[in-house]
């Protein structure tokens, strides 16, 4: 348990993802089965263990300790599991030899009914230091939120076992905690474990950006275009009696999509891109990303988004058909397979994305600059002759995605950085102009911490700190009058509307462009130019 | 005939005062007599006409203010009673930093302690607390709260020792208060076992060449500047600064560095979280609430005044184990140093 919190711990206020990675390989390293297997489940929480409710816990300390002085200590922590941790004084101190792993911990709640176990929390907490009272307290209180994605923790098994990730991804839905044949496998003691999982994972095959100098490689006989869609990719799979929808890095998002679910009656393995759309009879109304996100990352789906926000696969690709595994065969042969494939699909769930026809780049070109439809992201480019491998190999496929879209903004706040930039103001609020055009002020319309060189970040940061006037912890707010500012050139992916900001949108991937020092501030963008853009989408929906 | 433990000490806008001997403690303003605990600049000021401490909490104060921050000094010898204007004034060991004191003052049999600030744990860098019975002891609260329990500092320090192991190609920047902190950080890092060139800021070399020449042995330090070299030359290096540098432009100079903090204050996750501390050190120069509460049972004083830091709770807690006690609003000191 011990090595456990501090593993906790340090994830939590390390920044980098190469020093989380670090410190996941070096615990799974000194760490023996189960209990590396049952930390990396309850970071990736897939660990089940019976709740203990925060009441329960109060009415714990409220026995041992004056509760003024309980509501003294939460209100100054203002957490309530690292509360308990710290206040909590043992009846008799503990012996080393009694202080529990983490797999006597997790054994133990799994046989223990609800009531016994309070009662072993408290024996615990009795025998762990403060470090280690908080990390019990967040994994029975089901809390547990560090910072660490599976795909973070899948990459430093891959590392911990110097194998590819997409090994660990394709496996990884087979197996349960606490993964024992897994580690045995990854420190070489083992042979690799069968994928057990029915309807299992295909790592996907990725794209690299199209750069100049390929531009001449870009021929029709030798590149077959298809449109880029704007959703998230998706794998799915319907096998020996299973229906599983992956994201591209291979979780389960199954959940989220039963409407997909239920009109997966086919057998085999699909790749394409998961939409919000309306099918009728002539055509496929697609809704903008802002339309998706209203289903992502959900537990559950209730009927009426299933209604106002119908899922759609727009497919791309045939990787299974039936059962045979067709990965190795071109390109041009699985998209006949998948154009007869997906001809007896129910066509309100799914489509073919169509290939673009072209005979010159210069062609291709001008249908990226104007694609005809506002949820394309740009073009994929596909080798005719290209299996489907795992990983972003470079040459077979190329994305090229539309230009961003761009507008000058007004720095007004500023932030410091983490980890090599905590003594730069690096995470800048813009902002655009709105109100009145004779008395105009600013509202944030978005944040962005990267597109900008070395040099420049000096620049910036120099500006920040003779421009402050005022300061709130790690955040500064800049000099931003019509007169005097910073201007930036943001660039950014798209918009969506939100509820959560001022402005009542949210840009994707916005970036620092360019510094406009020559600009006034008076000059830069004001809101209805985003408004309009907004527009643009919706006219479509 | 004294009546009232206020007329030998109480509170005042200029800190604490003592009617009865009309001498200052760590007053916050320029004064004509002050007694002085330790060299925290919240405690130690420049500029008044007369100075009573003790030989290093003096040497420390010029270090810091120049020789003239003072008009007269005179060394007090821990345990040894003077008398100013008929009041019995003596210093004793505080544990704080090197040098600290508690100042007991006594008239016609009745004592009063002032604890400045003190700690109970070992200390490799000064003379641990010493208990000295009293009828009112003047506590300081800065922890005062029973989330602050100061886990064993050695297990602190192991640490950073770990993380230096772990992260090898990176630099560790230890923020530590000049004085104190950063001496016992530098001192158990070497008790620890950790041998190599330790790098250290401009604003701590004056007070850790003090510390060596008091007998307290830091170990190779070097400043951390780039006149010789890359900033690569502090890969796997630790280097200790005050707390503030290391948000300057200053900590620039270092390879990716790992922003640790030594401090009680690191008890608290938000607190780390909010500074940007990657790797918190919890380790500090003030009593944790187990130490508050043990000193006052042990001194078991009939009256407790307490001062600077969360005094509600310390006072709730007196209430509930029958103790006298009641917050002392003195102004001008820090609660948030350590």
């Amino acid at each position: 348990m011990r090595e456990f919190a501090a593993l906790l711990d340090r994830l939590v206020l390390t920044p980098q993802r190469n020093g989380k990675i670090r410190l996941l390989v070096d615990y799974f390293r000194q760490t023996p089965d189960p209990d590396r297997g049952l930390a990396l489940a309850a970071i990736t929480r897939d660990l089940d263990i019976a709740n203990v409710k925060p009441a329960m816990l109060r009415a714990l300390v409220a026995e041992r300790m004056d509760e003024q002085l309980f509501a003294y200590s939460y209100d100054y922590v203002g957490d309530l599991a690292e509360t308990i941790s710290l206040v909590w004084s043992a009846r008799e101190p503990s012996r080393a030899n009694a202080i529990p792993t983490l797999g006597d911990v997790v054994a133990s709640l799994a046989r223990a009914s609800r009531s016994d176990a309070i009662k072993l929390v408290e024996k615990w907490l009795d025998q762990l230091d403060a470090s280690a009272r908080y990390a019990l307290l967040k994994l029975v209180t089901g809390g547990l939120r560090i910072g660490v994605s599976a795909r973070l923790a899948k990459q430093a098994l891959a590392d911990f076992g110097s194998v590819d990730v997409s090994e660990i991804e394709e496996l990884w839905h087979g197996l349960k905690p606490p993964y024992q044949s897994l580690f045995a496998w990854l420190e070489g003691k083992a042979e690799k474990p069968a994928s057990l999982a029915a309807a299992p994972f295909r790592p996907v095959m990725l794209s690299t950006p199209l750069e100049e100098p390929d531009y001449t490689k870009i021929v029709a006989e030798d590149y077959a275009a298809e449109w880029k869609w704007d959703g998230i990719r998706v794998q799915l799979t319907a096998e020996t009696g299973q229906r599983r929808i992956y994201s591209r890095t291979g979780d389960d998002i199954s959940h989220a999509f039963p409407d997909i679910a239920d009109a997966m009656n086919f057998a085999g393995t699909l790749d394409g891109e998961l939409l919000v759309a309306r099918s009728t009879d002539e055509s496929v109304e697609i809704g903008a990303f802002g339309d998706l996100q209203q289903r992502l990352n959900r537990k559950a789906v209730s009927a009426r988004q299933m209604e106002s926000h119908p899922a759609f696969v727009r497919l791309y690709d045939l990787l299974i058909d039936g059962d045979e595994d067709i990965r190795t065969l071109s390109f041009a042969e699985r998209r006949q397979r998948l154009e007869r494939f997906a001809a007896a699909l129910d066509p309100s769930r799914f489509d073919l994305s169509p290939l673009v026809a072209y005979t010159t780049f210069e062609d291709l070109a001008a249908l990226r600059r104007d694609p005809p439809h506002p949820v394309i992201e740009g073009l994929m480019l596909k080798r005719w002759d290209s299996t489907y491998v795992p990983g972003r190999p470079k040459g077979p496929w190329f994305k090229w995605k539309r230009d961003p879209f761009t507008i000058d903004a007004v720095l007004v706040y500023a932030q410091r950085g983490h980890g090599k930039r905590s003594s730069f103001y690096s995470d800048y609020t813009f902002a655009v102009w709105t109100g009145p055009e004779d008395d105009p002020h600013l509202v944030p319309v978005g944040k962005a911490y990267f597109g900008f060189t070395d040099e420049e970040l000096k620049q910036l940061d120099a500006y920040v700190r003779n421009n402050t006037t005022e300061r709130f912890g790690p955040v500064r707010s800049v000099r931003a009058e019509p007169a005097h500012g910073l201007v930036l050139e943001v660039a950014f992916e798209g918009l969506n509307r939100s509820k959560r900001h001022k402005s009542g949108v949210a840009m994707r991937f916005p970036r620092i462009a360019r510094l406009r020092w020559d600009k006034p501030p008076i000059e830069a963008d004001r809101l209805e130019t985003l408004e309009a853009l907004l527009r643009d989408s919706d006219a479509t929906d | 005939m004294l009546t009232r433990p206020e007329e030998l000490l109480r509170s005042t806008p200029t800190g604490l005062y003592s009617p009865a001997g009309d001498f200052h403690i760590d007053p916050v303003s320029p004064v004509e007599r002050a007694l002085i605990t330790h060299g925290h600049a919240d405690h130690a000021r420049p500029g008044h006409r007369h100075v009573m401490a003790t030989r290093q909490t003096l040497d420390i104060m010029g270090i810091r203010y120049g020789d003239n921050f003072a008009g007269t000094t005179q060394a007090a010898e821990l345990g040894t009673v003077s008398e100013i204007n008929g009041v019995k004034v003596s210093f004793h060991p505080a544990g704080h930093v090197l040098g600290s004191a508690q100042i007991a003052v006594e008239k016609d049999g009745m004592r009063i302690v002032c604890s400045g600030d003190y700690k109970r744990a070992a200390d490799p860098t000064c003379i641990g607390f010493e208990p000295v019975p009293c009828d009112v002891f003047i506590t300081e609260a800065t922890f005062a709260l029973p989330v602050f329990r100061h886990p064993d500092a050695r297990d602190e320090i192991a640490k950073l020792v770990k993380s230096i192991a772990q992260f090898p190609e990176r630099s560790h920047l230890v923020g530590a208060y000049a004085l104190g902190k950063a001496q016992r950080v530098i001192r158990m890092l070497r008790d620890a076992g950790y041998d190599r060139t330790i790098y250290i800021h401009g604003a701590l070399t004056k007070l850790c060449e003090y510390y060596q020449s008091q007998g307290i042995d830091l170990g190779p330090l070097s400043p951390a500047t780039l006149e010789t070299g890359t900033p690569q030359d502090f890969a796997g290096s630790v280097v200790v600064g005050p707390p503030s540098s290391f948000q300057d432009r200053w900590a620039r100079r270092f390879p990716d560095p790992v922003s640790c903090f030594a401090s009680g204050w690191m008890r608290i996750r938000q607190r780390a979280r909010q500074q940007g501390v990657e790797l918190p050190i919890i380790l500090s120069d003030h009593c944790d609430w187990d130490e508050l509460t043990g000193t006052i049972r042990e001194l078991a004083p009939s009256q407790i005044w307490v001062t600077h830091g969360r005094e509600e709770a310390l006072v709730r807690w007196c209430d509930l184990n029958g103790f006298a006690a009641r917050p002392l609003h003195l102004v001008g000191y820090e609660d948030e140093g350590d």
